[in-house]
């Protein structure tokens, strides 16, 4: 008790700093704030306290932004489980060093080992997320990734051309019929060598429709709009009566090139693109599209062969608005909107115009409305602009200041993030009025709450994304972790329980109940499904080819011991491929490879895979290798030895496992 | 008596006997499963495991093909359910009591073999073990629970041998029941 009282005196004056930091924006964050100290501690320490051996209720995926990569969280807890590689080469799990995945992140321009990645989206089925996929986008070098939840691995990821920060992506219809990835820097079309100051003439922004296969999640470009070079920001799809329309925010519908700061947020309105992707799809069966040459890599994971193959493409479909009557309007919306985020019915298209201090939403019903009775503001480049008027369904006045993104609880309420004010705003749709708000430390960008942006939300938690992290941790240098806060918006209020930190710079996450992640979950790969061209199936076939100066090493690892372990005949000079096979046929036994002087990462290879590492030795000796993965009471002893002699030697090539004295 | 010869063709369906391993590394245990005519577990993979884990203390490997009454038992279990509907058909009490007598005996017989290859591979130890403790023995117990090392052995007939058993009952019964009607 006597502890309980001290930490309540100590958490009270951090809350004060809180407040002023905050406070600039609204006076009235204070309620849900409280319950971080105090009595009340305990009782949210309960809400986020996952016991040892317990599993959490929801999975949450963040994208690691710079960090190029997606990490996995527990719910409630905030615990972090995984960091999955997907833009980044990542050298504890060999990912874009092995053979095996380094055509993952090869692109039109060679191989690229890092990127940003921002939004991951999962796949959905009836509008509600079902635990197949988790898509992610690359904005630097455009392209948007397929992980496969199963097994928590990348298998695919396809560039985008005619396309120049891949921010609007990939968000996905209610049935993944596809995935998105619009521009956000509008980029000449065709590239080409053209001065900067042509932006508004020479430069375009594309729409792209990714299909996904439904079977196998395989990825394809379907088609691309092109529209003006205006700065495509977010996206979300219909669902229920708008399904078969997707909408994209914008801002510098005023086409600018320089100093954006200003020069973009001159309009008072800019758009959000309402594009019929059943429409379009009528098109391109009509023959109506542009076969534009574009050079674009697609890379693919084969499960089978445990290989991932890139292969380049060159043409891609382009529809063009003033060609395809009814293929794109433009809602306008004030300031500058980044998220553009449907209801769960469908109706509500809400636009966070970040300059304002009020939300702009938008009625499906009226659009429609409104185009049938051609109520058109102008028309820019083939594309009606409608009239504001006619397609406003309310405005949350006064709610905040800089609203971003937006999501839904599936009760009838809308939670939006406010980074100038650093708040979440709970607010009701149809009336438009504020019901709660609640501050956040600091800054916040996105906010996440399970299904949230999906036809049925799992509206039990809200996670805030924070831009801004100063005070709220052990301090870590001039470099801090961002930070989440866990809400429970279960309640009338919203109830602040808990912060954590996250990986890299979190952009959105997606939150799943686990029920629907763990039946799918593969604890290892089967041996005998194994289809990788140097696999090694037991100890027996365990041998080296030399092939000139390359030289094949098949390799097997089980509990304890590599097969071979000592090999010698190898020389300064050779190309020396490791293809390491691990027996193992349990969960959760990896075994790891290094070797003295590798110049790339580890191998770490799951039971009844397969994976390469290429050594070229410089200098004769002879040179260690060892399994870097603890993988048993044995495993200290899990090491071996590899004989090399000048290039001009005669050692004979051998190899053997376990005594070898007589010879 | 038909139904004893049924019950005892159940033991190609369902294991005779299981050894189950518990450790804190293992919590839902590994599980192994002997049947008539093989050596199975709750997973493909679990004789494999089981054999990684024996390694350490120089266990020999559990290989199904060097058991030859994986072999041979098969036959005499079928040859014993043959015999029962045979002697189903005559009906002869003296052949019921003769047949039940004959299964105890076979079954006897059955569990001393176990506990013998028990023996053989909990004591025929690899001189040059990683893990060796004087003294030890791996041998799991025939019947109930056992702490070997970090692993608490548990070991219990499974379906196919409680059927089996009750074949044995039955027949019993069977005898017993004839008895009763003629006397």
């Amino acid at each position: 008790m006597k502890n309980l009282f001290f930490k309540g005196f100590l958490l009270l004056p951090l809350f004060a700093v809180g407040l002023f930091l905050t406070g600039c924006g609204n006076s009235q964050g204070g309620d849900s704030g409280k319950t971080t100290g105090g009595a009340l501690a305990s009782n949210v320490a309960e809400q986020v306290y996952v016991a040892p051996g317990e599993y959490d209720e929801f999975y949450a995926f963040f994208s690691g932004g710079f960090s190029g990569q997606v990490t996995v969280h527990g719910l409630p807890s905030g615990r972090l489980f995984k960091t999955i590689p997907v833009f980044s080469v990542d050298a504890e799990k060999a990912y874009g060093f092995n053979e095996e995945t380094k055509p993952m992140l090869m692109t039109s321009h060679g191989f690229i080992p890092w990127d940003d990645s921002h939004h991951p989206e999962l796949s959905q089925t009836n509008g509600e997320t079902d635990g197949r996929w988790l898509f992610i986008n690359a904005n630097n070098t455009p392209r948007v990734a397929r992980i496969d939840l199963s097994e928590f691995e990348t298998v695919e990821i396809i560039e985008i051309p005619n396309s120049g920060g891949n921010h609007s992506s990939p968000f996905t219809t209610m049935n993944t019929e596809y995935v998105v990835a619009g521009t956000r820097f509008g980029v000449p079309y065709p590239q080409q060598d053209v001065a900067i100051n042509e932006y508004a003439d020479k430069f375009k922004a594309t729409l792209s429709f990714i299909k996904v296969d439904p079977e196998t999640g395989k990825m394809s470009i379907a088609f691309q709009v092109l529209l003006p070079a205006f700065d495509f920001d977010l996206a979300h799809s219909g669902k229920g009566d708008s399904h078969g329309w997707m909408f994209f925010s914008s801002y510098n519908t005023e086409e600018k090139h320089t100093l954006l700061e200003v020069e973009a947020s001159q309009n008072d309105k800019d758009y959000i693109a309402a594009i019929n992707w059943k429409k379009a799809e009528e098109y391109v069966k009509q023959g109506k599209f542009h076969e534009v040459s574009a050079r674009y890599a697609h890379n693919f994971y084969d499960e089978e062969t445990q290989q991932a193959t890139s292969e380049m493409l060159n043409t891609v479909k382009v529809l063009i608005p003033e060609e395809c009557p009814g293929l794109v309007y433009f809602l306008p919306t004030p300031k500058s909107p980044h998220g553009v985020d449907v209801d769960p019915t469908g109706e509500y298209i809400v636009g966070n115009g970040k300059l304002s201090a009020n939300l702009t939403v938008h009625s499906f019903s009226k659009m429609l409305k409104a185009i049938e009775n051609k109520a058109f503001e102008t028309t820019i480049d083939g594309v009606p602009v409608l009239k504001f008027e006619e397609v406003v369904a309310g405005t949350v006045k006064d709610a905040g200041l800089g609203p971003l993104h937006t999501e839904f609880d599936g009760k009838g309420y809308a939670y939006t993030s406010f980074f100038i004010s650093s708040e979440v705003v709970k607010w009701k749709l149809g009336t438009w009025e504020v019901a709660d708000r609640a501050p956040t430390y600091y800054s916040i960008g996105h906010l996440m709450i399970p299904g949230g942006d999906s036809h049925k939300p799992q509206g039990k938690y809200l996670v805030a994304m924070n831009k801004i992290t100063k005070d709220r941790y052990l301090p870590t240098g001039p470099e801090l972790c961002h930070s989440a806060q866990l809400y429970d918006i279960s309640g009338d209020k919203m109830k602040l329980l808990l912060d954590f930190p996250t990986m890299g710079e979190p952009h959105y996450a997606q939150g799943i109940s686990a029920d629907r992640i763990i039946p799918r979950q593969k604890k290892f790969y089967k041996l005998e499904e194994n289809k990788h061209p140097h696999r090694t199936m037991g100890e027996k076939d365990a041998r080296v080819e030399r092939n000139g100066k390359e030289v094949h090493v098949y390799m097997t690892t089980i509990r304890s011991h590599f097969a071979p372990d000592n090999i010698e005949g190898i020389k300064v000079g050779d190309k020396v491929y490791f293809h390491v096979t691990n027996l193992e046929q349990d969960w959760d036994v990896p075994h790891g490879f290094a070797i003295l002087g590798a110049r790339t990462s580890e191998l770490l290879v799951m039971p009844g895979q397969t994976e390469t590492l290429v050594w070229e030795p410089k200098a004769e000796g002879v040179y260690p290798f060892y399994c870097t993965d603890f993988c048993s009471a044995l495993h200290q002893e899990m090491q071996g030895y590899v004989r090399v002699s000048g290039s001009n030697a005669n050692t004979p090539l051998k190899w053997s496992l376990g005594s070898n004295e007589e010879e | 008596m038909a139904a004893s010869g049924l019950l005892l063709l159940t033991l190609f369906v369902w294991p005779m006997w299981s050894i189950t391993l518990l450790a804190p590394q293992y919590p839902q245990g590994v599980k192994m499963f002997i049947y008539i005519n093989k050596i199975g577990g709750d997973t493909p993979n679990s004789l494999q495991n089981i054999n990684i884990l024996n390694h350490y203390v120089g266990m020999e490997l559990i290989k199904p093909e060097s058991i030859p009454e994986l072999t041979y038992f098969p036959y005499i279990v079928v040859g014993m359910a043959v015999l029962a509907f045979v002697f189903a058909f005559i009906g002869n009490k003296k052949l019921f009591l003769l047949w039940a007598l004959l299964m105890t005996l076979l079954a006897l017989v059955g569990i001393y073999d176990f506990y013998l290859w028990e023996y053989h591979y909990g004591h025929n130890l690899d001189p040059h073990a990683p893990i060796q403790i004087p003294g030890a023995s791996y041998q799991p117990p025939l019947l109930g629970t056992k702490v070997i090392l970090n692993f608490t052995a548990i070991s219990l007939p499974a379906v196919g041998g409680y059927l089996a058993g009750a074949a044995i009952l039955l027949s019993y019964l069977a005898w017993w029941l004839k008895k009763k009607v003629k006397g």
